[in-house]
C-alpha cells in the first residue's frame, strides 16, 4: 500500500512570514531578511495570501476547512532550518479529508481508463527551508527558499502500485495549476514528494510494516522509487526477513535506495503551539469568496467536453490537462461550430508548433479567432486541407488573418465552377471507363478515381465539395 | 542647572526648551557621569560616544530650527541589550552573541528615534534576560548604586542600575516574569511592564514569547508615562500586538479619577515576605485608605500554581526561542568540531551560561513527547485559571497592591541556589502569566537603607488608570528625589 506526502510551495509574492519576495535562481541568500534568518528578536507574520491559497486547494480537493488557522513550531536541528524550528500546524491542519480523482491507463491509447477517488487524510500549512549545498570540503546554505509557504498534501496509504502514484501526482499537479496555488515545477522544487510503502500478502487486511522513501524529485522518479521499494520489501520478505521501519533515501540515477535512519532514531518534534501568530479565524464567508474563484478541474471537464462536443477521448485527455489550452478549444469550438475540427488543429498542429518554436499557448499569435477562421475555411470548401496547413504555418509565424493569408499566396480554392470545371469532370469520366463501370455497379468509392485528373487539371484549386457535386450530377445522367 | 544627572524627564524637557541647557550638554553630562560610575557597577555592556553626541547634536539642531519632536527630545534612554539599535551591539549579555551587531532597529528603537531620543547605552542584564540579579551576565554581574555588595534585581538590573546612578534619564528593560519591576524596587525606581501586546516584540531578543514585555524604567510616574506613551502602539511585525488608539498617556495623569477601589491579594502577604517590606506596604495602603481609597481584601486562590505554571510555560518557550543559536549563520562557533552535532554541542556549550542551559533543559524536557500533556498543556490550562483570578478580582476592584519583591536587594552570590533565585519572583509572575499591566513604585527604604517597592497591578489595556494611582501615591512622598551616594 501506497501513500504520499507531497510538498507544493505556494505561488506567493512575498515569504509565509515576512514581507520579503520569494523566487528562484536568484543570487545566494539575496531573498532574506532578519526574519528569514532567525535573526535574534525576527518576528514571524503571517501572509494572508498563502493561507487563502491553501484554503483554495481543500475547496478545490473536498477537504474540510479548518474553523481557525492554528501554527505550532516543529523543533529540530539542521542547518536549512534557520531558526531550528519549523512553523508548521500539528494538531489542526488547515484542511482535512478529501480527495484526489485519478485516472488510470485504458486498455487502450484511445480508451479511457478506470477514475477512482484517492482519499486525502490533510493537507497543512508550512515554511519551506534553506537550501544546502555540499561543495569538497565544506557546506553553503541559501537561505533565498526559506520562508516559502508551503503545504504538505498528505494521501491516505490507499495507493497500490506505481502507475497509481504517478496517476495521483498527475492529478494532483494539474489541480494546483489550475487552482493558480502553484506552477509545481518540480526542477524548481515546487513540488517534491515522499512515499510511504508497506506490502501485506493477498487477503491480509492490515497494513505492513511502512518504510518511508525521500526525495522523489521528479514524476519519474516516484515510479521508479516506488516500484524499486515494492521489489526490495518482496525480496526482502521471499528470503525470510522482515520489514524494518525506517526512512529509506531513493537515489534516482543509479535506481537504488539507501537507509537514511531508522524508527528508534526518528526525531521528536516537540510540536507546540508557536506563540508569536494568532490562531486566525476562518469563517464562511471567507471560504465562500474563494469557492467562487475555483475553477472547474480537469476530470469534470473531461467529462463535459465528452459529452458536450463529441470529441475522441484521445482529444478531450490532451486538451483538459492545460487550463489554457481546454479555455482555448472552447473558445475555437464556439467560434466555429465545429468542435472536432477545432480539437484536431490544437491538438496536433498548434501544439505541434508551439513545441517547436519553444513558445507558450499565451505566447502565440494564433488566436481561437484565427483557428476558427481557418476552421471555416476548411469546412466550407473554401481551403483545401493541404492549403490550410500551409495557411497555418505561416499564421503562426505571422499572427495573420487566415483569410489575408489565403487570399494573397493564392491558397485558395476555386469559389465556383467557371465551366471548365463540368469539362474536366466529363474528361476525367470519360477517360476512366473502368471505374465509371464500378460506380455504376454500386461501388461508390469508385468516384474517387475521377477526382485526381480533376484536382489535376484544377492545378489544385477546385474545390473539392464541388467537384463531388458536379460529379455525381454528371454520374447520375449516364 | 543643577544636579543634571538626577532630573526627571519632565523638568530637563522644560529646560530643553527653555534653552537652558542643550541636548549636547545633557548628553555629555550622562557620558561623564557613566565614564566616572560605571567601573564600579558594570551597568553597561557598551556605550558609543560618538554616536551619542551625534544623536543629542540632530537634537538640538531640531529644536534650534522649531522642529522639536515633544519631552524625549534629546533625552538619552538606556536600552536592556536585548533591544536590536542597528549598527550597536545586540548581545543578550550572553557569550553566544558577544560579538553580534543588529543590522536592523527593534520597533521601539524606531519609536524612540522617531521622539528624538538619545539612545545611549547597551545595558547589562542576566543572559537572555533569565535571572533575577544580573548575576547571570556573561560580562560580570551589575551592581546596586544603593549598596555596591548587592544586586540591582534582573534580569534588566543593568537598566536600574544606570538609572539609579544617573548615568542615563530613562531606560527600557523587559519583563518576562518581574525583570522590570524586581530591580525598579531594588533600586528605587518606577518601572512598568505594560499589558501584553501593547509594545512591539520586533526586536526583542525573545525568551518567552508569551510573557516578554518592553517597559520603561523612570525616576518618576509622569516620566515613565512619557516613555510608554512613545513605544505603545500597534506594530504590523508583531502579531501578537494589540490594535488599539493609544491615549497620551501623560495628559491622562492630569485627571482626577480617585478614589480607587484597591484589592489586597491575601497570598501576596505570605510567609517570607521580609517584615520591613511588608510594613512600608502597609503604611501605602493606609495612605490610599486615608484618600478616601475603599481597600478591601481579596483572593487569588491559583497563586501557589504560579511559580510552577511560569517555569513551564517559559522554559518551554525559551528552549525553542535559544534554539536559533546554534554557530552555524551568527554568533559563537565553537573552533574545533568532529561533525555538524558536535558544533551544535559545543557551540551551544561554549555560548550558554548554566542558567540558560538549565532552562533550555527543562523546556525540552517539558515539551518531550509523552511529557507533553502533563506538563506544558496542563501549565497552559492553569495560566487560565490564574488570569480568570486576576479577572474576578477586578470585578470588585480597580487595581490590586502588593509588594513588588519579598525581599530587598540581596548580596552578590548570596542566592546560589536556583530555586531560591526564582522564588524572588513570586510576586511579579502572576502578572505577566495573566497578560496584565503592571508597576513598581518606591515606597520606602529599609533601615538599611534600601529601597522598597511596591506593585499596582492594573486591568489590561487600562495603563493610565495604574499610572494614576501610582502617581497620587508618588506625590505624596518623596521617596523618589533620595539618590545613592555613588
Amino acid at each position: 500500500m501506497i501513500g504520499l506526502e507531497v510538498h507544493v510551495q505556494i505561488k506567493t509574492c512575498s515569504k509565509v512570514f515576512t514581507r520579503v519576495a520569494t523566487g528562484y535562481g536568484e543570487p545566494p541568500n539575496t531573498l532574506t531578511d532578519p526574519v528569514v534568518l532567525g535573526l535574534p528578536g525576527a518576528l514571524p507574520v503571517m501572509n494572508k495570501a498563502a493561507l487563502d491559497a491553501s484554503i483554495k486547494a481543500g475547496l478545490l480537493l473536498g477537504c474540510e476547512i479548518a474553523p481557525v488557522c492554528k501554527w505550532d513550531r516543529k523543533n529540530y536541528f539542521y542547518p536549512d532550518s534557520p531558526k531550528n524550528y519549523q512553523i508548521s500546524q500539528y494538531d489542526q491542519p488547515i484542511c482535512l479529508g478529501g480527495s484526489v480523482e485519478i485516472e488510470l491507463p485504458g486498455a487502450a491509447r484511445n480508451l479511457m481508463g478506470e477514475h477512482r477517488q484517492v482519499a486525502l487524510t490533510r493537507i497543512h500549512l508550512e515554511e519551506d527551508v534553506g537550501k544546502l549545498n555540499h561543495g569538497a570540503t565544506d557546506s553553503l546554505i541559501d537561505f533565498n527558499r526559506a520562508g516559502t509557504p508551503l503545504m504538505e498534501i498528505v494521501s491516505e496509504p490507499v495507493m497500490h502500485s506505481a502507475e497509481e502514484a504517478f496517476a495521483y501526482l498527475t492529478s494532483l499537479r494539474a489541480t494546483m495549476i489550475y487552482g493558480g496555488i502553484s506552477d509545481c515545477d518540480m526542477e524548481k522544487g515546487q513540488l517534491r514528494c515522499d512515499a510511504n510503502i508497506s506490502i501485506r500478502p493477498v487477503g491480509q487486511t492490515t497494513l505492513g510494516t511502512k518504510v518511508e522513501l525521500k526525495n522523489l524529485n521528479s514524476i519519474s522518479y516516484v515510479s521508479a522509487g516506488i516500484a524499486h521499494e515494492i521489489k526490495r520489501q518482496i525480496g526482502v520478505l521471499e528470503r525470510g526477513g522482515t520489514i524494518v521501519q525506517e526512512t529509506r533515501d531513493f537515489d534516482g540515477t543509479t535506481g537504488t535506495s539507501q537507509s537514511l535512519r531508522s524508527k528508534e532514531m526518528a526525531h521528536d518534534y516537540r510540536y507546540f503551539p508557536d506563540p508569536d501568530l494568532m490562531p486566525v479565524k476562518i469563517d464562511a464567508s471567507w471560504q465562500d469568496r474563494l469557492r467562487a474563484d475555483c475553477p472547474e478541474l480537469p476530470f469534470p471537464k473531461q467529462r463535459r467536453f465528452l459529452e458536450r462536443y463529441q470529441i475522441p477521448f484521445t482529444l478531450a485527455s490532451v486538451l483538459i490537462w492545460d487550463r489554457g489550452l481546454a479555455d482555448y478549444f472552447e473558445e475555437t469550438a464556439r467560434l466555429c461550430g465545429k468542435p472536432q475540427m477545432a480539437g484536431n488543429w490544437i491538438v496536433n498542429d498548434l501544439l505541434r508548433e508551439l513545441g517547436a518554436s519553444g513558445q507558450t499557448l499565451a505566447q502565440s499569435k494564433v488566436r481561437p479567432s484565427h483557428l476558427a477562421a481557418l476552421v471555416q475555411l476548411v469546412d466550407s470548401g473554401a481551403v483545401l486541407t493541404n492549403a490550410a496547413k500551409e495557411i497555418f504555418i505561416a499564421m503562426f509565424a505571422s499572427g495573420e488573418t487566415p483569410g489575408a493569408i489565403a487570399e494573397r499566396s493564392g491558397l485558395k480554392a476555386a469559389p465556383a465552377d467557371t465551366g471548365e470545371l463540368e469539362q474536366w469532370c466529363r474528361d476525367a469520366i470519360t477517360a476512366s471507363p473502368k471505374a465509371l463501370a464500378e460506380f455504376k455497379a454500386g461501388k461508390d468509392s469508385a468516384i474517387n478515381a475521377f477526382k485526381g485528373p480533376v484536382m489535376k487539371a484544377a492545378k489544385g484549386k477546385a474545390n473539392p465539395k464541388l467537384v463531388d457535386e458536379t460529379l455525381r450530377r454528371l454520374l447520375a445522367q449516364m | 542647572m543643577a544636579d543634571l544627572i538626577y532630573q526627571p524627564i519632565t523638568q530637563l524637557a522644560a529646560a530643553l526648551d527653555a534653552k537652558q541647557i542643550s541636548a549636547v550638554e545633557l548628553t555629555q553630562a550622562v557620558i561623564a557621569r557613566t565614564k566616572a560610575v560605571n567601573g564600579r557597577l558594570n551597568a553597561f555592556n557598551s556605550f558609543d560616544e560618538a554616536d551619542a553626541l551625534a544623536q543629542a547634536g540632530a537634537s538640538d539642531a531640531r529644536r534650534a530650527a522649531g522642529q522639536g519632536r515633544g519631552a524625549l527630545d534629546g533625552i538619552p534612554v538606556g536600552l536592556k541589550d536585548v533591544i536590536a539599535v542597528q549598527g550597536q551591539p545586540l548581545t543578550a549579555s550572553s557569550r553566544m552573541l558577544a560579538k553580534f551587531v543588529s543590522p536592523y532597529d527593534a520597533t521601539v528603537t524606531q519609536q524612540l528615534k522617531r521622539a528624538g531620543a538619545v539612545l545611549w547605552g547597551r545595558l547589562n542584564c542576566d543572559e537572555f534576560a533569565m535571572g533575577s540579579s544580573t548575576e547571570n551576565s556573561a560580562f560580570g554581574p551589575a551592581v546596586n548604586p544603593w549598596d555596591l555588595t548587592r544586586v540591582p534585581g534582573g534580569s534588566s538590573g543593568g537598566s536600574a542600575a544606570a538609572l539609579a546612578a544617573g548615568t542615563t534619564v530613562a531606560t527600557l528593560g523587559s519583563d518576562t516574569g518581574g525583570s522590570i519591576r524586581q530591580p525598579a524596587a531594588f533600586c528605587g525606581l518606577v518601572g512598568l511592564k505594560p499589558t501584553y501586546g501593547l509594545v512591539s516584540r520586533f526586536g526583542l531578543v525573545a525568551f518567552a514569547s508569551s510573557l516578554d514585555q518592553i517597559g520603561p524604567f523612570a525616576r518618576t510616574v509622569e516620566d515613565a508615562a512619557i516613555v510608554l506613551g512613545a513605544i505603545a502602539g500597534h506594530d504590523e511585525r508583531d502579531s501578537t500586538s494589540y490594535r488599539a488608539t493609544i491615549p497620551n498617556y501623560r495628559a491622562e495623569l492630569g485627571g482626577r479619577r480617585g478614589p480607587w477601589k484597591l484589592g489586597i491579594p491575601k497570598e501576596y502577604f505570605a510567609a517570607g515576605l521580609d517584615p520591613e517590606i511588608g510594613a512600608a506596604v502597609e503604611r501605602a495602603i493606609a495612605f490610599y485608605r486615608s484618600q478616601g481609597c475603599e481597600v478591601k481584601p481579596v483572593s487569588l486562590p491559583h497563586t501557589q500554581y504560579c511559580l510552577d505554571t511560569y517555569y513551564i510555560i517559559a522554559t518551554a518557550e525559551a528552549s525553542s526561542n535559544l534554539a536559533r543559536y546554534d554557530g552555524i549563520r551568527y554568533g559563537h562557533r565553537a573552533a574545533q568540531a568532529s561533525d555538524l552535532v558536535d558544533l551544535y554541542a559545543r557551540s551551544r556549550a561554549e555560548g550558554f551560561g548554566a542558567e540558560v542551559k538549565r532552562r533550555i533543559i527543562l523546556g525540552t524536557y517539558v515539551l518531550s513527547s509523552g511529557y507533553y500533556d502533563a506538563y506544558y498543556l496542563r501549565a497552559q490550562k492553569v495560566r487560565t485559571l490564574i488570569r480568570e483570578d486576576f479577572l474576578r478580582a477586578y470585578q470588585e476592584v480597580d487595581a490590586l497592591l502588593t509588594p513588588t519583591s519579598p525581599i530587598p536587594a540581596f548580596k552578590i552570590g548570596e542566592k546560589s541556589d536556583p530555586l531560591a533565585m526564582y522564588l524572588c519572583d513570586i510576586y511579579t509572575i502572576g502578572v505577566n502569566l495573566a497578560g496584565l499591566p503592571a508597576l513598581s513604585v518606591p515606597c520606602g527604604f529599609t533601615s538599611g537603607g534600601l529601597p522598597i517597592g511596591m506593585q499596582l497591578i492594573g486591568q489590561p489595556f487600562n495603563e493610565s488608570g495604574l499610572l494614576a494611582i501610582a502617581q497620587a501615591y508618588e506625590r505624596a512622598h518623596d521617596w523618589h528625589t533620595r539618590h545613592p551616594s555613588l
